[in-house]
Order: C-alpha cells, then structure tokens, then sequence
C-alpha cells in the first residue's frame, strides 16, 4: 500500500519523529527518526499528523501491541504529541499539515517508573 | 493555524495548552506557574516545617524525579529550610529496577541530595523475582505493593527520617477515587485522598523501639500527569519510563484508561474527580478530613493501598488479600460500637431520630463478599457501613518489625511468613534482626540483616 502511495506522489516531507516516556519500546527501542513522509496521501490531501500516525503504524511499529500506541484510530489517550514542542491540541492536532523539518514528539504518560 | 501568544506574558509563543482551565502558556509561564502552584499547595496545607529533614521516595521515574527538582527548586526560592534525601526502594526485578535506579543515582548527584537505596532482599529476605518465582504472576503486584509501602517507612526509620513525600500525582488520586467508588469503598476513598497520612503515633506504646510516627505527604497531589511529563521535558530533566515487567495491569489499568479518556473530552476531569473524592471523603463517618487532612495529629492513617504502580489491588489480585480485609473490616466493625461518629447509618436509623429516613446500610453487600467467620459480626446488629470509625491500632509483634497493624501481624510480615513456609530448609535467609525459634523448628539467627536458619529439633 505504501509503494502505491509512492508511486502517486514522489515528493517527500523531511521531519523527524521523536518517541520517549517508554514509548520507544513500541518502535524497537529507537527514540529518534528520520523520515521521509509523502507529502500527499493517496487522495492528494496534504499529509498531515493523521496521516503520520498512519504511516507509523504500518511502517515503524513492530510490536504487536499496537494498541498501546492507537486507540480507535487516533493517538492512545495518555501519550502527548508535541509538535516542534509545541502542544498538538494548540496547533489542530490530526489535522496539523506536516512542514519540512518539523519535529514530532510522542511522548507517553502512561508508563511507570 | 498561527502560533498564539502566551496568555500570560503575551509576548512568547504558547507551546503548553493546561488542562485545568484550558489557558496556553509559554515554556517558561507554565514552569513558573506549575511551581508556583505545588509551593502553594505546600503552603496551604503545611505540608512541610523548617528544618525538617524529608525523605523523597524516588524511582527514577517521571513523577518522583519531577518532584525533586520542583522541591529543590522551591526550597532554595523560598527558603523552606528543608534536609532534602532521597529514597529508594529496589524490588529485585532484573531488567525493570536496574536502569531505574541509575537514573535516580544521577538524579543524586545532579540535585546534590544523599541517596540510600534499600533492597526487598534486605528487608524481606525475598526479591520480587523470586517472589515470582514462587508464587508466579499472578498476585505478585499484592507482595509488592504491601511490601513497597512499609520499604519506604522502615527506609526512613533507619534514616532518622519522620516524613516522606511521594511523587502521587492528580491522575493517581482520580485513579484511586475511582477504583474505590466502583468498589464501593468510600472510607478507603477517604484516607487515599489525603494530601498527609500517616503511620499512627507510637506516643501510646512505652516500648522505645517502636516504630517513629512517619508521616506521608504529596506535594503532587494537583498536579496533571501531563503537566508533570512537561515540565519534565522542557526542563530537560533526566528520568527513566519503564513498565514493570509482572505488571498484569487489571484494575487499575481499566480505571487509567478511563481517566485519561475523559481527559480528553474534557480535561478538567481530573481535577474535578479529585476535588469530589474529597467534598465525598467529607461526607464519610468516622472520617478525619474535616480539617483537610491537614491538622496535627489528626492526619489520615496510612493504608497499604496508594496506587502507582500495575495493580497493587486486593480487589485484582483476590484470594488471600481479600481475607486479609475482610479480617480486618471485621477488627474495626467491631469497635465501631464505642467509637461511633455523628454520621453513621446506625444512628440515623436510631428511633430517637425525629422524622429521619433510616439509609440502607451497606451490609447487603458487605455478606455478600464475605466469608461465614463475618455474620458473627453483623447479625442482628445496626452496624454502620463497612470500614467506618478508627482502627485499632496495634504494632507487629514480628521482632524487629512493629510495622503499624491491627492484627497479631502485619501485612508484610503475613506474606514474608508464607513465602518462607514454601522455602526449602537450610537456606540463607534475611529477615529480622535477632533470634527466634519457628513453628516449623527453625532456628532463626539473625546478625546484621543476614539470617540464617537451622533445623534445630
């Protein structure tokens, strides 16, 4: 599905997705990645925060527990997401149109210490 | 969507939207603003006294180690005149504990406070792995949990320390509320909302090795969980996120989830649900929280039950725990009698009452999870609802234990017992201090925390 996505759109977004707070464990212990997002989804909308989460999922998370990272389709309650470090909730969350070189921090409240 | 200036300064960009009331704050506003707001949090219930010397309970995670830094902050900005260490406890998890544990010794050197770091081993002569062992995953959480709350008061026994503060947050104690509503316990409901509790004075025992009055407090009470991860974050602050590993996350998982679901909806949930625990912690007999939990000598008395960690719950984990409380609901119904307060069922349904409408009483439910050794307790009795009224409060016989209990023997020591039943004889124990001969003809010796065990008959 995503060599489609590909093929439709060959530009890309660079950002870079940061996971801490024990989220890393989700995404094979990496706290830190580069990546090269469409910058359309398949529909030619332009890929926003959605559409990374998406993306994460299918691409990046190895574990089985993807439940621990997505909830009935949007972040797991619990894990804040700051975008250049900025709080998700003041700059539209979901819809939030990914730039270049934007920084996306997922950072979970969920775990222990 | 155009950066929105900070609602306080107005000149920076907000980065923080709070949950409380929905303002959004610039990096250095909602730092300024989350201090703030926990000194006057101490200042308001005097939390702390000059030069008091207080035990951090620190596990390297988020919340204990925001609360160091957020402390070492206030004591030097207003001169509290605090003796601020740190405390550790290591449970003997490989692999969950280890890395903890080195963040909380960097911590120490970062916040220049002294560190002592006591292990379940020492003071049980049981790691949590071979707990586990023993008695496998499930109802682990329960040693842990009666374990871990005793660790961090006999850790501040041995270093002179009368008062620990713990790194409880606003979700924690809306967790809690919610667990003990949905089991219908409103008298644990009220002392898990205290912002102090305390193990009971030993001002009544003439022994002198009993067990200093520690008090417990939580200066994070108020404190969103989110709030916590951010300022963590922006200050840069060096914490350790891990889950332990035994952790079936039952219960209290179920009532996190909900937690943070509704704080999605609507984010000041939390506050709210923690603000009705305690206008309802008021409405509960017997209770002590009419002055906010905040008077001398009249805090909440310490339960085994905080939360923090998988679910430490009697109410998950079931079996033997459960006896434990029901044993110990029977102990304090039947003081209730003479030690009654205005409010109780029972004298509401009292004929001299003009024209009062008697509550249902809550024995219904109290038979219905009880085992037969409970009638005996509330037949034909107007008994007030469950768990109401004082404790009678004794020390654990155990030597060298005298851990706060209203049995024979503590909590601690019930579930150290029954592990070493299970032991093979002849082995390296660590338990006491001193000597005892066991029912199972076992010499115990005990020198310097190490105790050795011989088969002497």
């Amino acid at each position: 599905m995503s060599a489609e996505v590909e093929e439709a759109s060959p530009e890309y977004v660079p950002i870079t997705v940061e996971f801490s707070g024990g989220l890393e464990m989700l995404f094979s212990n990496e706290r830190k990645l580069s990546l090269s997002i469409p910058r359309r989804d398949k529909d030619g909308q332009k890929a926003n925060v959605a559409f990374l989460i998406d993306y994460l999922c299918q691409d990046c998370l190895k574990d089985p527990r993807k439940d621990l990272f997505v909830l009935d389709g949007s972040v797991r309650p619990g894990i804040l997401v700051l975008i250049n470090d900025a709080d998700w909730e003041l700059e539209g969350e979901e819809k939030y149109e990914l730039q270049d070189n934007d920084n996306i921090l997922f950072v979970s409240t969920l775990h222990g210490g | 969507m155009p950066p929105s200036p900070c609602h306080h300064c107005k000149t920076q960009s907000a980065k923080i939207r709070r949950p409380k009331d929905g303002s959004k704050l610039c990096v250095s506003c909602f730092t300024t603003a989350f201090e703030t707001e926990i000194h006057h949090t101490i200042t308001a219930s005097s939390l702390f006294q000059r030069g008091e010397r207080i035990a951090i309970g620190a596990s390297g995670g988020k919340d204990s180690t925001v609360l160091a830094s957020v402390l070492k902050t206030l004591n030097e900005r207003h001169d509290y005149g605090l003796d601020l260490v740190l405390l550790s406890i290591d449970e003997g998890i490989r692999g969950y504990r280890d890395d903890s544990l080195e963040t909380v010794k960097r911590n120490a050197v970062q916040y220049g406070m002294p560190l002592t770091i006591l292990g379940y081993d020492e003071l049980y002569g049981w790691t949590m792995d071979q707990v586990v062992e023993q008695v496998g995953k499930k109802g682990n959480c329960t040693y842990c949990g009666v374990f871990r709350r005793q660790a961090l008061d006999r850790g501040a026994a041995r270093l002179g320390v009368r008062h620990v503060v713990t790194g409880h947050n606003a979700d924690d104690i809306a967790e809690t509320v919610l667990m003990n509503l949905l089991r219908g316990d409103l008298p644990r409901l009220a002392r898990t909302t205290s912002i102090v509790t305390s193990t009971p004075s030993a001002v009544a025992s003439t022994d002198p090795n009993s067990r200093p009055h520690i008090k417990r407090s939580k200066p994070l009470k108020y404190a969103y969980e989110k709030e916590i991860v951010l300022y963590a974050h922006h200050k840069k602050l060096d914490y350790f996120s891990t889950e332990c590993i035994y952790s079936p996350e039952a219960f209290r998982g179920t009532a996190r989830s909900l937690i943070k679901s509704l704080e999605r909806t609507r984010p000041s949930a939390i506050l709210d649900i923690v603000r009705s625990g305690e206008d309802m912690a008021k409405l509960v007999p017997g209770n002590e929280e009419g002055c906010g939990g905040v008077c001398q000598g009249s805090v909440a008395v310490a339960e085994e039950e905080e939360g923090g960690c998988g679910s430490s719950k009697p109410g998950a984990t079931g079996g033997y725990m459960e006896k434990m409380e029901e044993q110990l609901t029977l102990d304090r119904e039947a003081v209730e009698k003479e030690l009654e307060v205005e409010i109780t069922s029972s004298s509401c349904a009292s004929p001299g009452m003009n024209g009062a409408v008697p509550l249902p009483k809550s024995d219904k439910k109290t038979n219905n999870n009880t085992n037969n050794n409970h009638k005996k307790a509330s037949k034909g009795q107007l008994l007030p609802s469950r768990r109401t009224g004082k404790q009678v409060v004794g020390f654990c016989k155990r030597p060298g234990c005298g851990a706060m209990t209203s049995q024979e023997i503590c909590q601690a020591c019930q579930l150290v017992e029954q592990l070493n039943k299970n032991r093979p004889k002849h082995a390296v124990e660590v338990v006491y201090e001193g000597e005892e001969k066991r029912d199972d003809g076992m010499l115990l010796h005990v020198t310097n925390g190490i105790a050795k065990s011989v088969l002497v008959d």
